[in-house]
Parts: C-alpha cells; structure tokens; sequence
C-alpha cells in the first residue's frame, strides 16, 4: 500500500499558496477515484516566512496521519529556500527524489544547489507565468501543472475543471481565467535536465 | 443510502454534520482557540442555509452557559472550542451534564498551556473526563462526520440526555483534506430526528425547577440518579451506531478491533494515531508479527467490559496516551485500560506520546512493536515511557 502512495512536500513561504496547493490537490484527486490527504504544517502565521505543506494521494484510502519523512517528490515555489538550512528543502530525500523548483535558472544550476546525486530537478518560472497570467505572483497553481508534466496522476484539463469549482464561488472569471492559462503554460513550460 | 465523495477538512466535515442536524441555537465565542469548525458553520448561517441562531459571546464561559440555557429552554443546542478554551468552560461542563442537558460540542483536541502551544493533544479533552459527558474520538474526517451525526440520536435520546462531546484531533484531522463520504441533508436529519425536549423553560402550564440550590438532604441522590444513567448510555451508543451502520454502511462499535482475531500484542490508542499504527501493523503482520490495535471510540462511559475482554489473553499490552497524568501513575487511557484488566496476567505498559503536536511517526508506532516483542518474550521494560522525545 505504501508503494503506490505518492508523497508531496511543498516548500513555500507564507503567502504563496502553499497550504492551499496542498490541500486543493488532495481534493482535487478525487475526480480521478484516488484519494488525497492534504495539510500545512502550522506554525507562527506571518507572510514571507518558510512554511511548508503535505499532500499524499494514493489508490486506497489514506489511514497514516503522519508528517512526510521521504517525500517522492518536492516542490519548491520561491527558490531563496534553497539558500535557507532552516526550510531544509533536502531533509528525508533521496536519489529517487522529484524536484521541481519554481526559478528562472536551468535545472543544471538548481541540481549543484540542491547536491542530491541521482535526484531529477525540473525546473518552472511559475511566478513568471503568474505576473503574466493571473497578474500577480502567487506560483502555486502554476506549480500544480508543472507536478502534471512529471507525474500523471490527473489531467490538466481535469485539474482544471477542479480549479474552475473551487474558484468559481469565490473569484472574478478574470482571476479564475488567469489560473486556468497559467496551469496549461506552466504544465507546457516545464524544463526538464 | 447514496453517499457523495467528497473532501474536506475534518473541522468542515463536522460543521457539515452540525448543520445537517438543524440546531436550534449554536453559541461560541469567536476568537481563537475557536477553529474553523464554527467559522464554517457561522458561514452557513450567514447564507441562510441554516435558521441556526447563532449566538456569539465574550468568553468559552459564557459559551457554554448559553448552551445551558438554550437547552435548558427546549432547544437543539451545539457548541464548539478547543485547548484552553474547553478549560475555560470548565465549571460550566460539570452543570451541562448535570442538568441533563443534551448540547452537543466540537472539541478539537489541542494542547493545554504552558508554554503555549496550538497543536494537537488530549489534555484539554481529558481535563473535562469526569464531568459527565460522552466522549465519542474520531480516527479521521470521516469518523469526525459520522460522530457527529450520531452524537445527537445518543445525547438526545430519553434514556440518556447528557451532552456528548465529539473529539477529533487539532491540526492533524481538523485542518487536514482528507476523503470522506456524506450523507444527503435530508437522510441525515431524517436519521437525527425533529428535537424533542424533556422539560422547558418556556411552558408556564407545566413550571419545573432548573439548578436550585441541592444540599446535604438531596444532592447525593441526584448524583446517584444521574450515576446510574452512564449505566445505561453504552446500549443507546450501541443501537444508534448499528442503525448508522445500516443506513451508511459504516459500523461503530465503541472500540474498533483492528487485526486483533489472533493478536498476541495489542495497542491501544484514541484518535488520529490509529490510522498510523494500522499502516504499521501490516508490515508487522507481513513479518508474521502477530500485533492488532484495540482502537477506543467511546472513551466516556468507559467500556471497561469490551476492554477487558478484548485485551484477556493477549500477551503484551501498549497504551497509548496522548496527554500527561502529572503526579499519576501514566496516561489517564492507560489508568483505566489498566483498571479494567484487573486481575489478569496481562503485563501492559504506557507510552506518553505527542505532546503539544509532536509527529507521532511510523518510527514510534515500531517502537512500541518491538518492545511489545521483548516482553511478551518475557522481558520486564519500564512501565512508563516517552515516546518520540528528544534526546
């Protein structure tokens, strides 16, 4: 059962969307029969500093209701936390370790950051699509279609649906438009090593 | 009964059962440690999905004091706190459960100061265990929900009218996504039931007398009568949960049995750790490490008897406490798991674990296995542990 769990960690700093990532992937799964287990871990609330946020996603029903020790995979939506050993973006990881990290720089450089041997960094200009896109930088749902181009547990356009419903109640069609485009260009914009 | 699948936070989740009941009156005082359970459901009412009178005070105090009120008036009441906000309720807890006043209330179980802390434990819930109320612990969202639900067929029904307290834990259920399964509105309310009061406040052609002075001549006796109801509640609690196990397909007992047909070693636990002990127990088992946990649902009234026929015969025994007895001999579920072993030859020890929200991990659930190895192999370990703590 373990084997088939996939396991998230988000590395973010508060204001960035991460807790809503997190959570909103969880729920989101379920349109595709998984089921999603999705939490920040809560600490003093302020904006701008590290937090982080979990998400399991899994073909049976989630029972472990503990913190991610090994994710599968990382995802990092503002790259100064890879300067900061208090965020420890590399804590628990391994060769078989996913990264993708929201940054203007190429996968090359982020690898020599992170110093993981074997792990596969991708990298996205999430905050980039976001000012474009949604015009403002909030990187998290960008991040969601750039998690669909490495791993195929929905598709965009299911992710998008899903985006559609959770935003729909509270958000202008502008604001909701603008995620819609930047799920699809970040998914399309993923830079692979 | 078609369920739709859904995902939501365990503190939604709960506000969603509360809603679907149809309260009357839901008091609260709206500040942390309040949680989102009533931020959710003030929201409701604020869309008029709900004729819910919502009525917002100073202090938990006075929270539940107008709970008292509400229901001492013939209203379906509910309320809802956490950590120091249950412990600021606490004069006020005793004299619920003593009028027999069946208000129900969203506990999220968090940490008691100091230092001050947010996350999760069960001290505050623990702190309240003797004031008389039913304490129902729920493993996740959906057991949240589902307690919930069933919190008010228990309280309300005329053999028990006591207040029931669903427990779920802070942070780790209550501001988790997590997949559950709801009922539609209707057959959650159809299943509830219109409210019906044993006495009001409000019908001057029948008068009744609500907390009047009760001294040395009579107060012992009403002790003694409302005793004897707590004798009583386990067979509602029981025939309420098979009726929710038919209509939803989800049985409850008041504790759940997990690998336990042949478990030589035995957890025992509340709560959110349960689902990490069962992922634990799989590996064990696939090791052929006979190990099963004894989950505890109903922690108030205490089912000593199911305890202690469940554990008989066993060869090793961990309790799991998610809060501290300081100056008392382990956690206050091992005192009692223990009580109610009296006089078998099961050796059983204590783990404290989690306090003030640290990650009970998969680690420590092996821990616990191993050493439940060592001393159904007949070595002697120390009776009281901490577990998970820094070295």
């Amino acid at each position: 059962m373990a084997g088939q769990m996939v396991e998230i960690r988000w590395h973010a700093r508060g204001g960035q969307g991460a807790k809503t990532a997190a959570m909103f992937l969880a729920e989101s799964v379920l349109t595709q029969g998984k089921y999603g287990q999705g939490f920040p871990e809560y600490g003093p609330e302020r904006r701008g500093a590290p937090m982080r946020g979990y998400t399991r996603i899994s073909e049976n029903p989630i029972r472990r209701h503990c913190m991610i020790e090994n994710p599968g995979i990382v995802i990092i939506l503002d790259p100064s936390l890879l300067d900061s050993p208090a965020a420890g973006v590399t804590a628990g990881v391994g060769e078989n370790t996913v990264f993708i990290v929201n940054t203007t720089e190429t996968p090359a450089a982020i690898s020599k950051k992170l110093n993981v041997p074997g792990a596969a960094v991708h990298t996205v200009d999430a905050t980039g699509i976001a000012l474009d896109t949604i015009g403002r930088p909030i990187p998290n749902m960008p991040m969601i279609g750039a998690l669909l181009a490495v791993d195929d547990m929905m598709s965009v356009k299911d992710l998008q649906t899903a985006l559609v419903e959770q935003l729909g109640a509270k958000f202008s069609q502008k604001v909701i438009d603008g995620n819609l485009a930047a799920v699809e260009r970040a998914n399309k914009e993923l830079v692979s090593a | 009964m078609e369920q739709k699948l859904v995902a939501l936070s365990g503190n939604e989740a709960v506000a969603y059962a509360f809603k679907q009941a149809r309260p009357h009156v839901a008091s609260a005082f709206p500040i942390t440690p309040q949680t989102e359970m009533m931020h959710k459901f003030a929201e409701f009412v604020a869309n008029g999905e709900t004729e819910t009178e919502m009525i917002l005070v100073e202090s938990e105090h006075s929270a539940m004091s107008a709970a008292v009120g509400s229901a001492a008036a013939g209203a379906r009441t509910f309320t809802a706190t956490s950590s120091a906000g249950f412990a600021l309720m606490w004069e006020i807890v005793y004299v619920a459960a003593s009028l027999r006043l069946p208000i129900c209330m969203a506990l999220v179980n968090r940490a008691l100061s100091g230092n001050i802390n947010i996350h999760c434990d069960h001290s505050d819930s623990m702190g309240g265990r003797d004031a008389g109320w039913i304490h129902l612990f729920s493993e996740n969202a959906q057991e949240s929900y589902d307690n919930a639900v069933m919190a008010w067929r228990i309280g309300e029904h005329m053999d028990v009218r006591l207040p029931v307290m669903v427990n779920y834990d802070g942070f780790i259920i209550s501001h988790t996504a997590d997949a559950l399964h709801m009922l539609p509105d209707d057959a959650a309310y159809d299943f509830i039931g219109k409210y019906k009061h044993a006495y009001t406040l409000l019908d001057p052609e029948n008068p009744v007398t609500v907390g009047p002075l009760d001294l040395t001549d009579y107060y012992f006796e009403h002790k003694a009568s409302q005793l004897a109801t707590y004798e009583r509640v386990p067979g509602i609690v029981q025939s309420v949960s098979e009726e929710f196990g038919a209509l939803t397909g989800r049985t409850y007992q008041f504790c759940e049995e997990y690998a336990m047909d042949d478990a030589e070693l035995v957890i025992v636990v509340l709560g959110s750790s349960a689902g990490t002990c069962k992922d634990v127990i799989d590996e064990y088992r696939e090791k052929g490490v006979k190990v099963g946990l004894l989950k505890i649902r109903m922690f108030r009234p205490f089912p000593v008897q199911m305890i202690a026929e469940k554990l008989a015969g066993r060869k090793a025994v961990a309790v799991l406490d998610r809060s501290a007895s300081f100056g008392g001999q382990g956690g206050p579920v091992f005192m009692e798991t223990r009580s109610a072993m009296y006089g078998q030859q099961v050796p059983v020890n204590n783990y404290i674990y989690g306090l003030g929200g640290r990650d009970f991990d998969l680690h420590q659930v092996e821990e616990v296995i191993d050493d439940l190895q060592k001393v159904a192999a007949g070595e002697e370990l120390q009776l009281i542990n901490l577990l998970g703590i820094r070295s």
